[in-house]
């Protein structure tokens, strides 16, 4: 399903648009997705870059960063994952509201990265569903961009009405 | 100044003082037991206002005194560094007097010098770990412990349940990641400079 199919076009169809619910739905979602930036080290820095002027995200209507989980639906872990931070992240994770999506922004987040220690978990998909990885140390704003332009289209080819039903596993602490 | 003869004033004054070889600044060796007055003696008298660091080492297992810590103090009026450094007494339960009553700096200093060696800093005001969680069940800056780490549990039971995760050793596939000093930026970044072994094949004698 392409932004086409959901187009109008009143010389076919008049004043009715006729499509599938999942159309409109992620239609919706993925041109007003909300960050939740999950800067834990220096890729954060990159993802601010991201947000300014000269790459600037609004241009996808992903200016909002919402520094709260509850107003927000797309976690961008930025950074170092440690065992200690780990519990937060899932925390964080499991007080967003559905449908939610995360962003493993850089080596660190994606694998661990050069950490190889006692103190840092190897990749947040450990602890949290990955919907996109994002290579480099740190990825450059384009990369993050590109991430999220990836993010837009898998969530157009979500079964976002099937998944109403779905249930998810929720810390309880 | 701190010449020779500040030097030997020092060591007159303080007969436990002893001098060890540096190749920087003035090192000195004190007893555990001396080393809170003698702190307070630097401060005081000799205007070593300032706690630069206060860390430790681990001397290896089997060592007389296997446990030291090290404190640097600079003082703005010699415009100059002082090293000292107390050995533990107890090879177990490594213990040291807490010289935060008289540098407030030295609290988190000491805290992670717990936090890594297990050195006990008596008299503490809040002697509690500050990187690694509380339940945290090793020390890891000890010469035993591997860099990789040890499996333990996740701090959070609950979270541990529903992810299935757990701290596990992190995988050395080819020896730690370390960087070069030397050399192109390229060829000096964090790597494994060993790529002949995983922990699926083992390391080549
Ligand atoms: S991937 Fe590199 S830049 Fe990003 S947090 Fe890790 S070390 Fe920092």
């Amino acid at each position: 399903m392409t932004a086409s199919d959901v187009g109008y076009n009143s010389k076919v169809e008049g004043e009715v648009i006729v499509t599938k619910a999942d159309a409109v739905v992620n239609w919706i979602r993925k041109h007003s997705v909300w960050p939740m930036p999950m800067g834990l080290a220096c890729c954060a820095i990159e993802l601010m870059a991201s947000a300014a002027s000269r790459y600037d995200i609004s241009r996808f209507g992903m200016e909002v960063m919402r520094f709260s989980p509850r107003q927000s639906d797309c976690m961008i872990v930025a950074g170092t994952v440690t065992y200690k931070m780990a519990e937060v992240v899932r925390r964080i994770y499991d007080q967003m509201g559905d449908p939610k999506w995360v962003v493993a922004m850089g080596a660190c987040a994606s694998t661990g990265g050069m950490y190889r220690s006692y103190a840092v978990m190897q990749g947040v998909d450990t602890i949290v569903p990955v919907d996109v990885y994002v290579s480099g140390c740190p990825p450059r704003p384009e990369a993050l961009l590109d991430a999220m332009m990836k993010l837009q289209d898998k969530i157009g080819n979500e079964t976002s009405v099937r998944n109403l039903t779905k249930t998810k596993k929720v810390a309880s602490g | 100044m701190i010449d020779e003869e500040f030097i030997k004033g020092l060591l007159a004054k303080h007969s436990f003082l002893s001098e060890r070889e540096s190749i920087d600044c003035l090192t000195l060796e004190s007893p555990s037991g001396e080393l809170i007055s003698f702190l307070e003696y630097l401060k005081t008298e000799e205007s070593f206002d300032m706690l630069v660091d206060l860390t430790a080492i681990d001397h290896g297992e089997g060592e007389d005194n296997r446990f030291s810590t090290v404190i640097h103090l600079y003082s703005l009026l010699h415009h100059g560094y002082i090293r000292i450094h107390a050995s533990c007494n107890d090879n177990n339960e490594p213990s040291m007097p807490s010289v935060s009553s008289i540098y407030p700096s030295a609290n988190w200093h000491e805290r992670e010098t717990y936090d890594m060696f297990g050195i006990k800093f008596t008299e503490h005001p809040n002697l509690k770990r500050i990187l690694m969680w509380d339940d945290y069940p090793y020390f890891p800056l000890r010469k035993e412990f591997p860099l990789a780490g040890i499996d333990t549990p996740l701090p959070a039971a609950d979270v541990a349940e529903v992810t299935d995760a757990s701290v596990e050793p992190a995988p050395m596939m080819g020896g730690p990641f370390v960087s070069s000093a030397n050399g192109m930026v390229s060829d000096s970044e964090p790597r494994a400079k060993d790529e002949s072994w995983t922990e699926k094949n083992e390391k080549p004698l």
